[in-house]
């Protein structure tokens, strides 16, 4: 009997960047949009046309002139300068978020799965009641403990965002323990660490890359939070929630473009990782079934 | 779990004490140097000569009691101070709160239920607000409406119930801009979801009439998913509040927990964190009991209590 | 061999002949619209069921039979195009709408497959059943109620009370298909599309609730269309049976004639594949290949030749129509040869 010929299967990514051109054009136009943000940050101080930290008071507020094309903030100084060294700070702590929090919640979403049993359901309780507990209101504590700064705040997050990303992976940890290839290798004997290793993460990746991008996006956003409220990166550092906090009387005033470049700047971010963030995530639940 | 969320939330916020660097009595006065009776005062109050868990326990039940201690920078019960500011922060979140349950919800219902146009515009201006944190929401608004058209204040508390509504509400805007966005979105794919499952094909197969399915077996059960969204955005507004608080200059707690923070009042800061994170657990607890009613399936006894 | 003749003119001599049926689907074409594109899912489908007739359906997966029995509901998904006809009592039914088409939907009442997916979790079992009752024909509560205690109690179920006030999650998968049927029968149909309500219980309680089936129906006079994939099921308990597939009519056969004397290569070889629990075999018989959905079967060729051992060149000149044959119809072109001799065969 001659072959009928079969509905196209769907291929498997072979590289990041096949992922990445799943995703769409406003995928892809977001990961333009997160690449030259992490380049200003990384550059920042190579690229910024003038000091961001010195500055003349009596320049305060004023608008764009030649060689300050963005003109001043409420200190006098380079507008545009801040903000492109500001970045650094704003992308450095929600990277260290993520990094924390995917790294502990990987752990122990993997070891739950694997062991199950007590252990689970320790880990699982552990989780579920610091689960909702909000960010903001760690951060502040740790603040009034360890005293202000990126650090305690970074941390304080980390630990608050944890056992939501570890309830995630955990169900999904779950789901690639009971798939059959992981009964074939655990019968030909290999060990337990070695299948999470090299299997089970490794089929847990663009799940996990998509949680971490999301997550970004909320980090972001709490940790700028944390920074207006004066208790996480401190001026004179420039940083993009800084500046606002620092620039909102000239709002009032009638000069709201140095609190509001940075509010854009924040805001574009956040939304390019969202919308990556999203359709990664479509792509790893597509890529399941 | 809920409960257990309480006790564990209170032991952390009151072993915070302990963590910090330097000893209890430094830590609670904040850097600041007190005379020999006050700090006789303060080791009684805090029972510090007793072991540990007693102090955590007898904290616990002064909590209870309303007590919350003593502010270093004021000199006042902390108690006091929390009443006064309590009711701002209890107004902004619930003004925050209506906003969200009924634009988020009807947005959400609107665009779910149509097609086209409407749907698709609700569909980008909530892609758009759900990433903007409250406080570039609060310095948009105040430019707006406060600046360039002046109908809002920008700062200030207000008084008696109109006044208070009117200078609350730019706050009440900027803390519900990105949750309202939010809130849209699920109840717009929640609605759709429910549209698309069998039993609402049986129902149809049956002829009951297009309004009734959509009252009956779509809202009916959409509820659910919406309710969970909407109870983890309202929660979260607690906190958020303090940031919205900060940038309008308004009296309330979470401002006074910030300006605590900063001038490391311990007390302050323990009190108030205990206030909110009761809160939240009752905002849970209330979502939890809404599921009960909503949804059948659930077993009560297995969940919060 | 002059016998056979074209679909067309066959069929409608023998239809001004016969009573008025029930139901008649005439050169029904349906197009769904998949990932931006409209695709055949059904071609040509054309039956009859007369009043208080069981018409069996039977199809493997992907054949068609469940969207021709949703086309007949009027439930096809949002942009889909039907053309051909279908009449209900002499009415058209694709041109019903409103109030018409609700009380169209009052006669014909559809039993689906998987009894939990196809309730509302959050709503009692009796507010389900008697929705219809009370928002169309306006019956009071209590005498819905009433009514529908007394469904269950035909189909089965004792304590109709107290069910009545239970939710679906609390009864079993068995149960719950009973008070389905029960629903069914509550606003008087009189034809019944059970799409495989069997198919998703387990096996003892398949026989059962097939049992229930059958005897309401008989009771009550009602017509039937019962699609599954079991060829035996659908001859055990209906009249005729249609076998379909990739989307197509292949054969229509008394259920009788249809073991002994079947007219199409696939139905002889549904019936083969099907294990004899009486007797040994080396291998069981598998019919090789995979089922065509109608969007993959080629428009100029017989849907079933690639699969077929009685096939020839005759076969991919072009689709075959349907032809009358000995009181049945056939979608094969060498029918009238192959007659008697793709009867069940025994094993080994």
């Amino acid at each position: 009997m001659s072959d009928v010929a079969a509905p196209v299967e769907k291929p498997a990514y072979r590289s990041w960047f096949a992922l990445l051109r799943a995703t769409g054009a406003a995928g892809v136009a977001s990961a333009v949009v997160i690449a030259m943000a992490t380049l200003v940050a990384a550059l920042g101080p190579a690229l910024a046309p003038d000091s961001p930290f010195l500055g003349q008071l009596s320049y305060s507020y004023v608008g764009s002139i030649v060689g300050h094309p963005l003109g001043f903030d409420g200190q006098g100084r380079d507008l545009l300068s801040r903000l492109l060294v500001g970045a650094r700070t704003s992308m450095v702590g929600p990277l260290a978020v993520v990094v924390l929090c995917v790294a502990v919640g990987t752990v122990l979403a993997v070891s739950a799965a694997w062991r199950r049993g007590a252990y689970d359901a320790f880990v699982s309780s552990g989780l579920d009641i610091l689960f909702a507990f909000p960010g903001i209101l760690l951060a502040i504590l740790a603040a009034t403990v360890f005293g202000a700064g990126l650090v305690a705040a970074t941390l304080a997050l980390s630990i608050a965002y944890t056992p939501y990303v570890a309830r995630v992976l955990r169900g999904a940890a779950l789901r690639e323990r009971s798939q059959q290839y992981v009964a074939a290798l655990e019968v030909q004997g290999a060990s337990a660490l070695s299948i999470c290793l090299r299997h089970l993460i490794p089929n847990m990746l663009p799940l996990i890359v998509a949680q971490g991008t999301i997550l970004f996006g909320y980090a972001m956003v709490d940790l700028a939070a944390i920074s207006f409220l004066g208790l996480g990166v401190q001026p004179p550092n420039p940083d993009w929630g800084v500046m606002i906090s620092e620039n909102q009387s000239g709002v009032v005033q009638g000069y709201p473009l140095a609190a509001l470049s940075a509010g854009i700047c924040i805001v574009v971010v956040v939304v390019a990782f969202n919308i990556l963030g999203e359709r990664l995530y479509d792509q790893a639940q597509a890529r399941r079934r | 779990m809920l409960v257990a969320t309480l006790l564990v939330s209170s032991f952390i916020i009151f072993s915070a004490l302990f963590i910090a660097p330097g000893n209890p009595i430094a830590v609670l006065s904040g850097g600041r140097t007190l005379p020999p009776e006050s700090v006789k005062i303060l080791e009684a109050r805090y029972h510090l000569d007793d072991p540990f868990l007693t102090q955590y326990w007898l904290w616990l039940k002064g909590a209870l009691h309303g007590d919350f201690g003593i502010s270093i920078a004021l000199r006042e019960n902390v108690s006091t101070l929390i009443a006064s500011r309590i009711g701002t922060t209890a107004a902004l979140v619930l003004y925050a709160s209506v906003l969200i349950l009924v634009i988020g919800i009807g947005l959400g219902l609107v665009a779910g239920l149509r097609r086209g146009l409407l749907d698709t515009s609700v569909l980008a201006a909530t892609a758009i607000s759900a990433a903007i944190p409250s406080f570039v929401a609060a310095i948009v608004l105040i430019l707006l409406f406060s600046v360039k058209l002046t109908v809002f204040p920008s700062l200030g508390n207000g008084r008696g119930v109109f006044g208070t509504i009117y200078h609350l509400t730019l706050p009440a805007v900027a803390l519900a801009i990105s949750s309202l966005a939010i809130v849209a979105r699920v109840t717009r794919a929640s609605v759709r979801e429910e549209f698309e499952r069998e039993h609402v094909q049986t129902a149809v197969s049956r002829g009951i009439p297009s309004r009734q399915l959509i009252r009956r077996h779509v809202l009916r059960n959409a509820a659910i998913p919406i309710t969970t969204i909407a109870g983890i955005t309202i929660a979260s507004l607690i906190a958020i509040a303090a940031v919205v608080e900060r940038a309008f200059g308004l009296n309330g707690l979470g401002a006074y927990l910030v300006a605590a923070a900063n001038s490391k009042d311990f007390a302050v800061v323990q009190g108030i964190s205990l206030v909110l994170v009761a809160a939240f657990v009752v905002v849970n607890l209330l979502v939890d009991l809404l599921y009960a009613v909503l949804d059948p399936r659930v077993d009560l006894g297995s969940r919060a209590l | 061999m002059s016998e056979t003749r074209a679909s067309g003119d066959a069929i409608a001599d023998l239809e001004a002949l016969a009573p008025p049926a029930l139901l008649e689907v005439g050169g029904l074409v349906v197009d769904l619209l998949v990932e931006g594109e409209l695709r055949t899912v059904l071609h040509d489908i054309s039956l009859t069921v007369q009043p208080g007739e069981a018409l069996g359906l039977v199809g493997e997966s992907g054949s068609g039979k469940s969207m021709t029995a949703r086309a007949i509901d009027r439930l096809l998904p949002e942009g889909a195009r039907v053309r051909g006809s279908i009449r209900f009592d002499g009415r058209d039914v694709m041109a019903l709408s409103g109030s018409a088409l609700r009380r169209y939907r009052g006669e014909v009442a559809m039993i689906f497959q998987d009894p939990r997916a196809h309730t509302n979790p959050v709503r009692r079992v009796g507010d389900f059943m008697t929705e219809a009752l009370r928002t169309n024909a306006g019956v009071p509560r209590h005498e819905a109620e009433d009514r529908a205690v007394e469904l269950l109690e035909s189909v089965g179920i004792a304590d109709g009370r107290r069910r009545l006030t239970q939710y679906p999650h609390e009864l079993s998968g068995g149960l719950l298909q009973r008070a389905m049927i029960a629903t069914a029968l509550l606003t008087e149909p009189r034809l019944l599309l059970a799409d495989e309500p069997t198919t998703a219980l387990d096996v003892t309680t398949q026989a059962e609730v097939m049992a229930i089936l059958d005897e309401l129906r008989r009771e009550l006079g009602l017509a039937m269309v019962f699609i599954t994939h079991n060829l035996e099921l659908a001859a055990a308990v209906c009249d005729r049976t249609v076998v379909m597939y990739a989307g197509q009519v292949v054969e229509v056969r008394s259920s009788a004639l249809l073991h002994t004397d079947p007219l199409h290569p696939y139905t002889a070889a549904l019936a083969a594949a099907r294990p004899d629990i009486a007797s040994t075999a080396d291998r069981l018989l598998a019919i090789s290949g995979r089922p065509l959905s109608a969007f993959e079967a080629p428009p100029d060729e017989c849907a079933f030749a690639p699969r077929c051992p009685h096939v020839r060149d005759r076969c991919r000149e072009c689709r075959p129509p349907l032809v009358e044959l000995d009181g049945g119809r056939s979608r094969c072109v060498r029918a009238e040869e192959l007659r008697g001799r793709l009867g069940v065969r025994p094993h080994g």
